[in-house]
């Protein structure tokens, strides 16, 4: 288990390293200087040069890589070109609006996804299984944010239940702050929970299949039973899989939904810096969002390992 | 046949025809102004209404289908176009190094959901379909190099190949002569299935602002332009909205239907 746990946190150490690199290089090839951006067209050449300096924008490719990662492993991510105020604080207080969202998404898509897909299962072919084929079908079709869009028609706007869009702050209280994550949540949830829903339903359905179930019926177990007892622990790995895949999914859907919602987090702060052009903030956030992506993988690999021992081995 | 094929391949003609059909002839012109008639309710002359600048949302869901579907064609060609012969190269080479090469390069791209990559493109390049096409289509590559080196993997120890083997043929003439045409079904459905989601992620990347920029019409940015004004003229927001979400839904529909359809054994066990 311990060589396991090992051999895979090298390879997460080797992605993120080749991820920063890439990362890195991209936002090198950038047209134009950003020194001259920030100060426009009329900036004194000596000026600029100290700029540049203070952004760290001299010396070779590969000292300014180091110092960028250096900085990164030391909580230090640059100073924004745009705001003058260090990237690290401003993703600090934007991060506290987006993985709350994240995870309330996941939560959600979880709770919906988990009983109608067994409810499906245990009910194959019957209305419930058409029932939940026929949304799932539909959930996945719909885009997230004209979903949101249609929500805050419905609950904001008509019924005036939740507000359109806005963030209410964690210092307001627990609840209000829920309350103005809660229809962005359940945006985010929906295509999540009807991919999920279908994925632990069909798991279900193969491992009802097997001959384990068989025997277990043999023995005098119901149906139901069976499924209980048996076949969801064992219909549970590729659901664990679909969960550590969408996850990056659900990071990206936060950054169009956030700004469906105008709630202030790390997707809005993105699309802010890439019409201020500021890379600083851009390349950041990215790295930021690439490496939660890879260390989710990772979790879900150890995660199998620990569910099911055969995995183990193989690995 | 089965009837999600059918029903599937039904929307996905209609929008396709839609598209079609808007390089010749659209109800009103969707890049002319026509201020007196903004904010029409549908009906009447406008059947979608129209918007903030009196243009005919009918015609502009017509136009913004063909933005959609070449978006999502070229950004699934990419796809297949690079990621089948990478899986094939890595079938063919299993457990050498340019297998795990290809393999780690590909969970590298995995990483980077193609909003990330096209919000890094978009940075960097500037904002335009072009961009949003690359986006897409670079996250395709891994999607189509796995499914390809899975399958592959089992037909290569199949007598054919064997034989195929036997008869001289190197690694790539096998790889494409016996191994691609056997391919061609899985490919088709997963072709499918990336068509929709390309679809999915052109009109998310236009509502933000990276897709499609004006006048191009696209159904992401009628979106995002409808913000404003869709809580007192939801028709805005409504239609390519539905727009989206049929398109989708036929797709999806006609996946599930081809896969059913090609592969008969899955039709026995699935029901």
């Amino acid at each position: 288990m311990l060589r396991f746990v090992l051999k895979r946190l090298l390879s997460l150490v080797i992605s993120l390293a080749v991820a920063s690199v890439v990362i890195f290089l991209f936002v090198e090839v950038v047209p134009g200087d950003p020194a001259a951006y920030m100060l426009g067209m009329n900036a004194q050449e000596d000026t600029l040069a100290a700029l540049r300096e203070q952004l760290g924008l001299n010396g070779t490719l590969v000292e300014r890589y180091l110092s960028w990662i250096g900085g990164m492993l030391r909580g230090d991510f640059g100073t924004s070109y745009t705001y003058r105020t260090p990237v690290a604080e401003m993703i600090g207080e934007r991060i506290w609006i987006s993985l709350p969202l994240a995870v309330y998404a996941l939560t959600l898509s979880t709770l919906i996804a988990f009983p109608a897909g067994i409810w499906a299962a245990s009910k194959r072919g019957s209305l419930a299984d058409v029932l939940v084929m026929g949304f799932t079908q539909l959930g996945v079709a719909i885009p997230n944010f004209w979903f949101a869009m249609l929500m805050v028609l419905l609950f904001a706007i008509n019924l005036r239940w939740f507000s359109a869009g806005g963030f209410a702050g964690w210092d307001a209280g627990f609840l209000p702050a829920m309350k103005s994550l809660t229809l962005p949540a359940v945006a985010l949830a929906l295509p999540q929970a009807s991919i999920l829903a279908r994925v632990m339903r069909s798991s279900l359905l193969d491992t009802l299949g097997e001959d384990y179930i068989r025997t277990a019926r043999a023995k005098g177990l119901s149906r139901r039973q069976a499924l209980w007892r048996h076949a969801l622990r064992n219909a549970l790995i590729p659901v664990l899989t679909i969960i550590g895949l969408q996850f990056s999914f659900l990071l990206a859907g936060a950054i169009i939904i956030e700004n469906v919602f105008f709630l202030p987090g790390l997707g809005r702060m993105v699309f802010q810096s890439i019409a201020a052009r500021d890379l600083i903030v851009v390349e950041s956030v990215v790295m930021l969002l690439v490496f939660a992506v890879i260390l989710v993988n990772f979790l879900v690999d150890v995660a199998y390992a620990v569910v099911d021992p055969r995995l183990r081995v193989k690995a | 046949m089965n009837r999600s094929l059918i029903l599937g391949a039904l929307l996905s003609a209609v929008f396709v025809i839609a598209a079609l059909v808007s390089f010749v002839w659209t109800p009103h012109d969707v890049l002319g102004l026509d201020i007196p008639n903004k904010l029409k309710e549908p009906g009447g002359a406008h059947l979608f209404g129209t918007d903030h600048f009196g243009r005919d949302i009918f015609s502009m869901v017509m136009v913004g289908a063909r933005t959609s579907i070449a978006v999502a064609v070229v950004a699934v060609g990419i796809g297949m176009l690079l990621g089948v012969p990478l899986g094939l190269a890595a079938a063919a080479r299993t457990g050498t190094l340019l297998d795990e090469v290809i393999m780690r390069g590909n969970d590298l791209v995995f990483a980077f959901p193609s909003l990330l990559i096209a919000i890094m493109i978009t940075a960097v390049f500037g904002a335009s379909a072009v961009n949003a096409i690359i986006a897409i289509g670079i996250f395709n590559i891994p999607v189509f190099a796995r499914l390809v080196r899975g399958a592959s993997l089992s037909l290569w120890t199949r007598d054919y190949v064997l034989a195929a083997r036997v008869s001289g043929k190197g690694a790539a003439r096998i790889s494409f002569e016996h191994i691609l045409p056997n391919l061609t079904n899985l490919l088709i459905v997963q072709g499918t299935i990336q068509f929709s989601l390309g679809i999915l992620a052109e009109a998310g990347l236009s509502y933000v602002g990276l897709g499609a920029q004006p006048p191009t019409p696209s159904w992401g940015r009628m979106l995002a332009e409808s913000q404003t004004m869709f809580s007192f003229k939801p028709h805005l927001a409504i239609f390519p909205g539905l727009a989206i979400l049929l398109t989708v839904l036929g797709l999806n529909l006609m996946g599930d239907g081809l896969r059913d359809w090609l592969d008969p054994r899955l039709r026995r066990t699935k029901r």
